[in-house]
């Protein structure tokens, strides 16, 4: 409905609790993903990337810049691709991703898990799956 | 547990929702085959050898990445609409255009990608 006003209560009437809190999250770490992704596209091109990758490997370096995902191409020396500037940009984007793609997961199971039992069941597995992810990525990030 | 819907599988799928009920459906897809197939991806870079290598080929098929390319084209795009649209609550009345905009801006450029993806796999 066209003509409906928007109506829009302020924070503070509204109440922060966690679900309000990762509502807003969810929105804000898309953004962030975001100012990353361009990031690493932008420091791609300033290293170089224009004369020694495709364009599909920019794009591969841009969702997440880790020095694997350049080894491939015709960079010939990629030093100043794994710097520990490089490993926490791309460390900052593994932790923002876990974060919003396990509450997305939740937030999928809870339209079709409703028991209160069920969902505290979601919600440790999310945790567990959280923490472990989190974990795994930052090993292979930092080793590779 | 379980499903509890009010109405039988065949009268949702009529259910027409039109534009913004496809693109709820296409986000969801997106983010969940992206949480399925990069926590793989994840996996198998970290346990390596036979089973990351074979993983990480399927991972490279030129189908799976056309896949994977819409998957995260669709949910960045359709993620940045929502995100805009929630943060400034006055647009809401105009969701419909933007999920117009939105295909504009899908459209072309995941045709460009999938043009690249095949003109690669094509050598």
């Amino acid at each position: 409905m066209a003509t409906t006003k928007s109506r829009t209560l302020p924070l503070s009437k509204r109440g922060l609790n966690f679900e309000m809190f990762m509502w807003l999250f969810t929105r804000l770490s898309a953004l962030g993903m975001y100012a990353i992704i361009l990031f690493a596209i932008l420091g791609a091109l300033y290293m170089g990337a224009r004369n020694e990758m495709s364009f599909a490997d920019v794009l591969r370096w841009g969702f997440m810049p880790n020095v694997t995902h350049v080894q491939n191409t015709n960079v010939s020396d990629t030093a100043p691709w794994s710097t520990p500037f490089w490993r926490l940009t791309a460390s900052a984007l593994l932790l923002l991703a876990v974060a919003h793609g396990v509450h997305g997961l939740v937030v999928i199971a809870d339209d079709y898990i409703v028991s209160t039992r069920g969902r505290q069941i979601v919600r440790l597995l999310s945790i567990i799956m959280m923490a472990s992810m989190s974990l795994i990525g930052l090993y292979v990030l930092w080793t590779s | 547990m379980g499903l509890k819907r009010n109405v039988s599988l065949a009268t949702a799928l009529r259910y027409k929702g039109q534009g913004p009920m496809l693109t709820f459906v296409l986000h969801r897809i997106g983010g969940l085959g992206m949480a399925i197939f990069i926590t793989m991806h994840i996996l198998a870079s970290f346990v390596g050898g036979k089973t990351g290598a074979f993983l990480n080929n399927f991972y490279e098929n030129w189908l799976f990445q056309i896949f994977i390319f819409f998957c995260v084209l669709f949910h960045a795009i359709n993620g940045l609409r929502i995100t805009i649209v929630d943060l400034f609550p006055r647009l809401i009345p105009h969701e419909r255009e933007a999920i117009w905009v939105e295909w504009a801006v899908f459209i072309p450029l995941f045709a460009i990608a999938v043009f690249v993806i095949i003109r690669t796999a094509g050598g």
